[in-house]
């Protein structure tokens, strides 16, 4: 008889679980962890502003936004590598892309004994990770660093092993560098490296270089501020060596505002300009062109426009740049695209 | 008639037909009977569908690649050409580490306890390394990136490295991840089940066989290892297997140390990645339908591994356990 | 036999002796090598927050983890109805009503079952209720954990049904009752001490569980309503938090990792228990 009414109690409790608060809508996302920390921050003072909703977002990499858009398990996805025509043309729905922040692929490293901040020619940059480069000291590393005394270690290589929209940019910056990483390797979100330890999530790879001597790996701008890793400089289509900043990665937009596609979909890597951050890139949401339930429509609706406008406010804050304001203007007419 | 002919007025049970199956419906035994033949069978049907769902949904990997994914050594999601050759050889090698650590640790333990320490400090300490065995697989993850990989970095890599770094098992950088540390923490993991079983196993060899080996002069340590050991050899293996399928399937702590890296190389200090690993990183992300499908293959692979060896662990078990020991 | 060749053997004996013990005591010694670094990390950030709040935006410190308490007590309710009802009629068919070779069947199918690893029960578990529906929820991460229940209640509750005494069934059948009412009436009360155990420890197996969770149940930084919404959990939180590089979230990470083997051990204890009590009954 106890057993029983244990029971009955228990299901009674679940029932009232399952009830408990419909009003709220959820929106699942999933995507890219280069913008996570902007996008974490998003969610949350928008959902302050409006409690009833709660958007979700899990940082799994840009190609598990993509993938499970695709799959229809998330209601947008989010990527820093946008989707290809092959890729467009196989989804089953129309998706669109809206650009969000700018943001920046650093070379950070951990380098005991040294706290200078080292130049990268793109050469130098494309033989590390092709393993042609394999000590700290080698000759196309001391050369652009005259006066900084780098070790004879090894140099311990950490790059995604997971699909990455960071990865894309990155690899997409050293296909233009190097002609040999382009016939090689290649660009995309995963790509099979070379060389190197595997870490998941800009998190996996900030995680594995802060902890282990001698690494380098690319990683977004504000995961080597947040963490306090050090991150090097990058010699720009001009000849010049830029640090990644708030007005590099502008001035690399600065060009591709002008001559946006309809789709949104650009690359700024290896910008022409003097102060040009050569590994800057947009990252997009990817929005279904038509979404059947209408709560959840216009909640993404307001929550874009909320974005371009008040949102935009919190990149700096956060070492992202403010998009374009072209740019702004043209996605403001693109959500009407939206169904 | 005579009425003094007295009659217990008691059903006859219908013998036979749909009278009878309904007469047995009503006693209620059949019903319990059924619905828990029922219960029982559904065990069978989740087990069948989780093969069959293995099966069809590996079907894109399986058509394009056929037998040549065993031996593929690359895995690239651009080209879209997909081997299993890495991540077999990871979970071998990281399994088999983990053996060689964990096999003459948790025997000699489990000699002690079965031989050696009174029944109550056997039994209290057993008692401790079955709730070693409790801990959910992610703390060691946990305990593996923090303190593991710190410590194979900077000080017992150098150490191996000092000694056999001449050896191709040891050379090449140490970055701390790797196959080793993989293999490590997956000793500590396994070694709960070597003991137990072993401890049970060592436990039913008959008495005679040591007071036989004492009676003829041996020392404790020479009768346990010479006559009491070889009697239960079939059992210890039996556990060996088992902490081998446990090491197979091990997904967590493993994937957060061995450094993500699908290739095969000979050092045990280079990271690797293994059938587990793989799955878990990347599963989520599989952009394309052939790269889900690989994935599942590489599941089903590690279905069938897990399989037969759980499989030949029984039968050594169950052979121990009907007395089947052999003298030595 | 030289008196050189005795002393050798005997300081074998020795040696060999003393280290068989060493090794059993080094084995124990890192389980509490775990709970000590475990409460020495862990222990400072048990604070309320950790308890209350939802996790903080990326890079601010705070957050806590209250929506994966909630959400693996979720799962494991959704594992407990569905798995263990499953397995104790299961365990009852083996030990009083099957056949033999039906029952070799169940068993080494449940045996089979055991022995799949949870990585794969997660691939099952996707393809079976998240591709179909074509989102994650907490219901396809109950059901991952509820295959995953079934074998290690099915053994335990065989197991203690077996145990309960021939003649306790042989009286209550003297007196009249069915096979079905002996069953219910008197040899699973009697076992129940045994398979309550059993579910208690097959529930704390689950609760560590993570690799399954990974596509089923997915994450959740806000609270989950129903069960057709991705739910935080905390297995799925340590590792999320233990690869990244905040330093608040490892601290985090620590925490949970105590409140998890907490919840764990003390089931275990709980169970063994129960089971000293029952059988000193």
């Amino acid at each position: 008889m106890k057993k029983i009414m244990l029971v009955v109690s228990l299901l009674l409790g679940a029932a009232a679980l399952v009830a408990a608060d419909t009003g709220t809508i959820l929106l699942n996302a999933a995507g890219a962890t280069f913008p996570y920390p902007i996008y974490s921050k998003w969610f949350d003072v928008y959902h302050t502003a409006h409690p009833n909703i709660q958007i979700n977002y899990q940082s799994i990499g840009s190609g598990g936004g993509i993938r499970q858009l695709q799959a229809g398990t998330v209601d947008f996805g989010a990527s820093d590598g946008p989707m290809s025509d092959e890729q467009l043309a196989q989804s089953k729905f129309k998706i669109l892309h809206f650009p969000t922040v700018l943001g920046a692929d650093v070379p950070s490293y951990n380098i005991p004994g040294v706290t200078a901040e080292l130049n990268f020619t793109q050469k130098a940059l494309a033989d590390i990770f092709l393993d042609k480069i394999t000590k700290w000291n080698d000759p196309e590393l001391t050369k652009a660093n005259p006066g900084v005394n780098l070790p004879s270690a090894d140099i311990v290589v950490v790059h995604r092993s997971d699909g990455s929209g960071t990865t894309y940019i990155w690899t997409d910056f050293l296909s233009k560098a190097s002609e040999e990483w382009k016939n090689k390797v290649g660009k995309g979100t995963s790509v099979n490296w070379p060389v190197g330890l595997g870490g998941k999530g800009n998190e996996g790879v900030a995680g594995l270089v802060k902890q282990t001597p001698y690494a380098i790996g690319y990683i977004e701008l504000v995961y080597a501020a947040q963490n306090s890793i050090s991150f090097g400089k990058v010699q720009n289509a001009a000849g010049k060596y830029v640090k990644a900043d708030l007005a590099g990665v502008t001035a690399a937009a600065a060009g591709a505002a002008k001559d946006m596609p309809e789709d949104f979909r650009v690359s700024i890597t290896n910008a022409p300009g003097a102060t040009a951050y050569p590994i800057s890139s947009f990252t997009w949401l990817l929005i279904p062109a038509h979404i059947e339930d209408a709560a959840k429509r216009d909640a993404i609706k307001d929550f874009l426009k909320w974005m371009l406008v008040d949102g935009q406010k919190y990149n700096e804050g956060l070492t992202y740049a403010q998009l374009p304001k072209a740019v702004i203007a043209k996605e403001m007419k693109a959500i009407s695209l939206i169904q | 008639m005579s009425a003094t002919a007295t009659t217990i007025a008691h059903e006859v049970p219908p013998k036979s037909g749909l009278r009878a199956f309904v007469h047995k419906l009503r006693s209620g035994d059949e019903i319990a009977h059924l619905i828990t033949l029922v219960f029982a069978a559904s065990i069978l049907l989740i087990t069948s569908l989780l093969v069959i769902e293995l099966w069809k949904t590996s079907h894109l990997s399986r058509a394009k690649f056929g037998w040549m994914f065993f031996w593929t050594r690359t895995w690239d999601p651009i080209f879209d050409n997909f081997g299993a050759a890495p991540f077999i050889y990871g979970t071998l090698v990281t399994s088999a580490i983990a053996l060689v650590i964990a096999v003459p640790l948790g025997l000699a333990a489990a000699i002690f306890l079965s031989e050696l320490a009174p029944r109550k400090i056997s039994d209290g300490i057993s008692f401790l390394i079955d709730l070693l065995a409790a801990v959910p697989s992610v703390i060691y993850g946990l305990l593996g990136i923090f303190i593991v990989v710190p410590l194979m970095r900077t000080t017992v890599g150098p150490a191996i490295k000092s000694v056999l770094g001449f050896t191709p098992l040891f050379s090449g950088p140490n970055y701390g991840v790797g196959f080793l540390t993989a293999g490590i923490v997956l000793a500590i993991m396994v070694v709960p089940f070597i003991i137990s079983v072993s401890r049970e196993v060592l436990l039913t060899v008959p008495r005679e066989q040591r007071e036989a080996a004492m009676a003829l002069g041996a020392t404790r340590w020479e009768s346990t290892w010479q006559a009491v050991v070889p009697w239960a050899r079939t059992g210890i293996l039996g556990s060996v297997f088992l902490a081998l399928a446990r090491a197979l399937g091990e997904t967590m702590a493993v994937t957060m140390v061995i450094g993500n890296d699908p290739k095969i190389t000979a050092s045990l200090f280079a990271p690797g990645y293994t059938i587990a690993s793989v799955i878990a990183n990347e599963f989520t992300e599989a952009t394309g339908d052939l790269y889900l499908s690989a994935l599942i293959e590489l599941g089903l692979v590690l279905f069938l591994m897990t399989f037969i060896l759980n499989g030949l662990a029984r039968i050594l078990i169950v052979a121990t356990e009907r007395g089947g020991g052999r003298p030595a | 036999m030289s008196r050189a060749r005795l002393f050798w053997r005997k300081a074998v004996n020795n040696v060999m002796l003393t280290l068989t013990g060493v090794a059993a005591l080094g084995v124990v010694s890192v389980l509490f090598l775990i709970l000590g670094y475990l409460i020495w990390n862990g222990g400072a950030s048990l604070n309320l927050n950790f308890f209350t709040q939802l996790p903080k935006p990326v890079g601010e410190t705070g957050g806590g983890m209250a929506n994966a308490i909630v959400g693996s007590l979720k799962l494991l309710f959704l594992a407990a109805i569905m798995g263990l009802p499953v397995g104790l009629m299961a365990g009852v068919y083996l030990a009083e009503f099957g056949g033999k070779t039906f029952s070799f069947v169940i068993r080494y199918t449940t045996d089979l079952l055991n022995g799949v690893p949870s990585i794969v029960i997660g691939i099952f578990a996707y393809s079976l209720v998240v591709l179909p529906v074509k989102h994650f929820s907490t219901l396809a991460g109950g059901v991952a954990l509820a295959v995953m229940v079934i074998p290690i209640t099915v053994r335990s509750t065989e197991e203690f049904l077996r145990a309960v005494p021939g003649n306790m069934r042989e009286a209550a059948m003297a007196l009249g009752a069915s096979k079905w009412k002996t069953i219910a009436t008197v040899v699973l009360p009697a076992a129940s001490g045994g398979i309550l155990t059993g579910m208690l420890l097959s529930l704390a197996r689950v609760a560590g569980e993570t690799a399954p969770l990974l596509f089923t149940a997915f994450s959740n930084r806000f609270w989950s309503q129903g069960w057709e919404q991705p739910i935080a959990s905390l297995p799925v939180m340590i590792y999320t938090y233990a690869i990244a590089p905040y330093d608040d979230w490892h601290r985090q990470a620590w925490a949970a990792g105590l409140v998890l083997l907490g919840l764990v051990l003390v089931s275990n204890l709980g169970a063994r228990f129960i089971l000293a009590r029952t059988k000193a009954v």
